[in-house]
């Protein structure tokens, strides 16, 4: 279990639909905010890099002291976008791959609109449990 | 006589063309979504879904009674045993079963386990009201209308609302006699 660890989704509009902080240690205020940050300014990065290849993940693209962020580009350009710290590569790609199917999952609810956030407290729960399991 | 007709709707299912079912799961909530941003009330929703199911039973029997072979039923009883075991059979794939019926058989539930029409669905906190599936309650309304029976069909039971089933309870208000419809002196 990583010790910090924030995921976010970004719809293709630049929006971010969902939202958790998945870490372990005692939370400092700001750090929510410093997350985010650091997520956003990597935003750019992602924007340049998904056209160069053909790979959904990609890892380690932008760092911040010893926090660094692996997004997973979906074929829709949603970006799941994962801050942290620890090295596990593998624990991180099967993270983002589960992750996706929950999200088509969500996406094929007739009563979900596309590129809203996302409420449903079920994926919610599994979104956390999968963070448990991998990270 | 006793009946003769298909106990199970297994045969007929084999024979029928059908569709993708992701694709009519889709279509389905593409029909809901585009009701609920049109009326923009839940319970109209409700009701419109109702009334769309009500016109597709009035025609579905027809199709029903043509294809399924079965004669006529004695009682209630064997009405919702045939829309359970022949009609969910034949139209949606699965099966239903029947339970809770009252004292006098006027009013019993039929019991799905497995809905095609909510696969991928999950009720957001907007729609917390919505009778998602209200259409196939509209459906067996018409269906036995058609044949006489006036009949109220409600919801007991949602998956999408947490239940372990779907639960449709089918009471019958009163069975009109078949009539001929002109006088003879007309």
């Amino acid at each position: 279990m990583a010790t910090t660890a924030c995921f976010i989704i970004v719809s293709r509009n630049d929006i971010p639909i969902y939202e958790a902080e998945v870490g372990s240690t005692a939370k400092r205020e700001d750090a929510a905010q410093l997350h985010q940050f650091i997520l956003h300014a990597a935003l750019d990065i992602v924007q340049d890099l998904a056209w160069t290849t053909s790979a959904m993940f990609l890892k380690a693209i932008d760092r911040f002291n010893d926090l660094v962020v692996s997004v997973y580009v979906t074929a829709g350009h949603t970006r799941f976008m994962l801050l942290h710290d620890s090295r596990n590569d593998d624990g991180i790609k099967s993270f983002f791959q589960e992750v996706h199917e929950l999200y088509i999952k969500i996406l094929l609810n007739p009563l979900y609109l596309p590129g809203s956030r996302i409420t449903s407290s079920h994926f919610d729960t599994k979104v956390r449990g999968l963070a448990r399991k991998y990270l | 006589m006793a009946p003769v007709g298909p106990r199970t709707g297994d045969a007929i299912f084999s024979n029928v063309e059908r569709v993708n079912a992701e694709l009519f799961t889709l279509t389905y909530g593409a029909i809901v979504r585009q009701l609920l941003t049109d009326l923009e009330e839940v319970e109209e929703v409700n009701k419109q879904l109702d009334q769309m199911g009500y016109n597709i039973g009035i025609r579905l029997i027809d199709e029903f009674l043509a294809k399924s072979n079965v004669s006529r039923c004695i009682d209630f009883k064997e009405t919702a045993e045939t829309i359970a075991k022949v009609g969910f059979k034949m139209f949606l794939g699965v099966t239903a079963s029947v339970t809770n019926w009252d004292a006098d058989g006027t009013c019993c539930s039929i019991v799905l386990e497995d809905n095609p029409l909510v696969d991928f669905v999950e009720l957001p906190d907007t729609c917390q009201g919505l009778y998602y599936c209200n259409i196939l309650s509209g459906v067996i309304r018409g269906a036995l209308e058609m044949v006489s029976m006036k009949t109220e069909v409600t919801w007991v039971r949602d998956m999408l609302r947490g239940d372990d089933a779907f639960e449709l309870q089918v009471k019958l208000l009163k069975q009109v006699p078949e009539e001929y419809p002109y006088k003879d002196d007309e």
